[in-house]
């Protein structure tokens, strides 16, 4: 943004100055977007505090403060503790996993061959799959009697297994189901970057001797730092605020195995099923979700800049 | 990437213009060096990978086309032989598919009209505007950018619920008039534009409004097709806020519609996937025809780090 202004201050002259410079008309043009984004992002995050401190209901106006009780309740809580744990397993599962394919992925997908066209197109598609589309497409492949996940791999001599149903299976299916959906974003973020290397650095590399996998390693690698970086943070924010598969797919269960952070919450506030007055729960549990989403990204990035080194 | 000199913000600039088209598309064939297979060893790994991408959809579609009875058989049916081609206009018929598409395509539009309009107001004033408090304020919309809507989702819905907008498409529409991800997009493609052109035509007296209509979005058309693609997908596949903001079945979203949809017909497998295709096949034909734009603004969600 001080690029802007840094750049005109070179040549002041009449037209640049009458082009850059008033505070009215400025204020005109992006009023109605900051007004929006005030109203339905910087607001909420006031009033989800304000919340948090308060006895409520989604039905009744009538919110009495209780000061920091529902703070204390989520210390408490098993089903919250459930969450965290769950989030953290998926987490666990969900970003490596994810990362590391689309890495060696990409790099295929950078080759000058026959089909990638193809190739691309077979990788990117899912990103134009809903969630919801998605789920309705895994819960029929990943059918315990007649899917064609179990029919492949009893071809192999692996299963039967129960997928969505079991309570070990439940979560690494969730996975493989979100791994299928997101793959391509992050194999297009990893390909953006890959045609960003300098063709020289390789090269050169090449000349000296190096061979692909080291020149992979010690060159393309460092320079995928950047996009790596993002890819974790990203990953690690959208994991974390994992719901319409859960919500849809597996219902949080069985038996709570899958149940996490915001389908927690999503019950709390929106069903029944907690009484009708937790509103003001489910805001602290989302406000210490921002939190530790906030605190995520900002050491994320803070470990990264001391290790990803960005070309100039 | 924290702060941008002039020359990065022309980097992010040519990066855009090199996403436009992924290297590679052009049919070019490298030559093989090893010879000791009959194609490019790469094909040992990009051809199962598309296999494992794809079959879940083709099977799909080859479940919907299949007899009920063909679909509760083990091992499974990959090849119904007679096609089903009834199972569509079945699934149509049985719920109001057609009321959720309509609904979708006003939701869609609506929103995607709004974030063109709002968000290229709003790029033009912090790309080409000097005005007190712009730093600031653009700092802020940044920061935002870290706040989901997941977190946020209990206050969204009681301000949307004084504005007396539950229930109706409004709900779906008001909240998402204007996108930062669209400000953010557009302002660093205004900043790559050449200045000249502005300049000349203030001289010559023209409005800025005339200038940004005349001038600047004409030349930012890629721009604007990649905002407006990325945003119809994210209105498109919406589903939180639909779920808890929208109660009736006639103002349902084609994503609600899908849920119900399958709810209704657990066991009616084909029926089931004739319903999953038609809601999935709008998106896969826009992204199919529409793929380098949408590659380009998932990899400049990828710049805004």
């Amino acid at each position: 943004m001080a690029v802007a202004a840094r750049q005109r201050t070179g040549a002041p002259g009449f037209a640049r100055r009458a082009l850059t410079s008033d505070h009215m008309a400025g204020w005109l043009f992006v009023l109605p977007a900051v007004f929006l984004v005030a109203l339905f992002s910087i607001f909420p995050i006031i009033w989800g505090f304000l919340l948090s401190l308060q006895k409520a209901s989604l039905l009744s106006p009538n919110r009495p403060y209780i000061g920091l009780d529902n703070y204390q309740r989520i210390a408490s809580d098993p089903l919250a503790r459930q969450a965290a744990v769950n989030a953290v397993y998926y987490t666990a599962l969900f970003v490596p996993t994810s990362i590391i394919i689309a890495l060696f992925l990409a790099v295929a997908l950078n080759q000058k061959i026959r089909l990638i066209r193809f190739y691309r197109l077979a990788v990117f598609i899912p990103v134009a799959v809903s969630t919801i589309a998605t789920g309705v497409m895994f819960m029929w492949v990943f059918d315990a009697q007649f899917g064609i996940a179990n029919w492949a791999l009893g071809g192999v001599g692996l299963g039967p297994f129960g997928w969505f149903d079991s309570v070990q299976g439940a979560m690494p299916s969730l996975v493989i189901m979100c791994i299928w959906g997101w793959l391509g974003f992050d194999a297009i973020i990893y390909l953006a970057a890959l045609q960003g290397v300098p063709h020289e650095l390789v090269e050169a590399a090449a000349v000296d001797g190096a061979t692909r996998w080291s020149t992979f390693r010690h060159v393309t690698l460092p320079l995928l730092g950047p996009a790596t970086l993002l890819l974790v943070v990203w990953s690690t924010i959208s994991a974390v605020q994992l719901f319409d598969e859960v919500f849809f797919v597996t219902k949080g269960g069985p038996l709570n195995h899958t149940a996490v952070p915001v389908f927690y919450i999503y019950r709390l506030a929106f069903t029944s099923l907690y009484g009708f007055s937790s509103a003001g729960y489910a805001a602290a549990l989302a406000y210490v979700l921002f939190v530790v989403i906030l605190i995520l990204t900002l050491t994320q990035f803070w470990l990264g800049n001391r290790v990803v080194h960005y070309s100039s | 990437m924290k702060v941008r000199q002039s020359s990065d913000v022309r980097a992010a600039g040519s990066t855009l213009a090199a996403t436009t088209a992924l290297a590679g598309e052009t049919g070019m064939v490298e030559k093989r060096r090893g010879a000791w297979l009959p194609f490019s060893p790469w094909h040992l790994l990009l051809m199962p990978v598309a296999i494992v991408m794809l079959v879940p959809l083709l099977w799909v579609v080859m479940t919907s086309l299949e007899t009920l009875g063909q679909t509760q058989h083990f091992p499974p049916i990959l090849w119904p032989g007679s096609f089903q081609w009834n199972n569509y206009p079945r699934a149509w018929s049985s719920v109001p598919f057609s009321t959720w598409f309509v609904n979708t395509i006003i939701v869609t539009t609506a929103v995607v009209a709004s974030n063109l309009l709002f968000c290229s107001l709003a790029a033009y004033g912090f790309a080409r505007i000097r005005f007190f408090g712009k730093n600031v304020a653009y700092f802020f919309l940044l920061a935002t950018l870290m706040i989901p809507i997941q977190v946020v989702i209990i206050p969204t819905f009681l301000i949307v619920k004084q504005m007396h907008l539950i229930d109706t498409l409004g709900a779906l529409i008001v909240p998402n008039l204007a996108n930062v991800f669209g400000i953010f997009l557009l302002t660093q493609f205004f900043r790559t534009l050449p200045i000249e052109l502005e300049e000349a035509a203030r001289i010559d007296g023209a409005s800025r409004l005339k200038v940004l209509f005349r001038i600047v979005l004409p030349l930012s058309l890629p721009a604007l097709a990649t905002l407006a693609v990325i945003q119809f997908l994210w209105t498109w596949n919406d589903f939180l806020w639909p779920l808890v903001t929208i109660f009736h079945e006639n103002v349902f979203t084609l994503q609600l519609g899908l849920m119900s949809f399958q709810g209704s017909h657990v066991n009616d497998t084909n029926l089931l996937m004739a319903g999953n295709v038609m809601s999935m096949l709008p998106m896969l034909i826009l992204f199919i025809a529409a793929q380098r734009y949408f590659v380009r603004g998932i990899a400049t969600q990828g710049l805004k780090g």
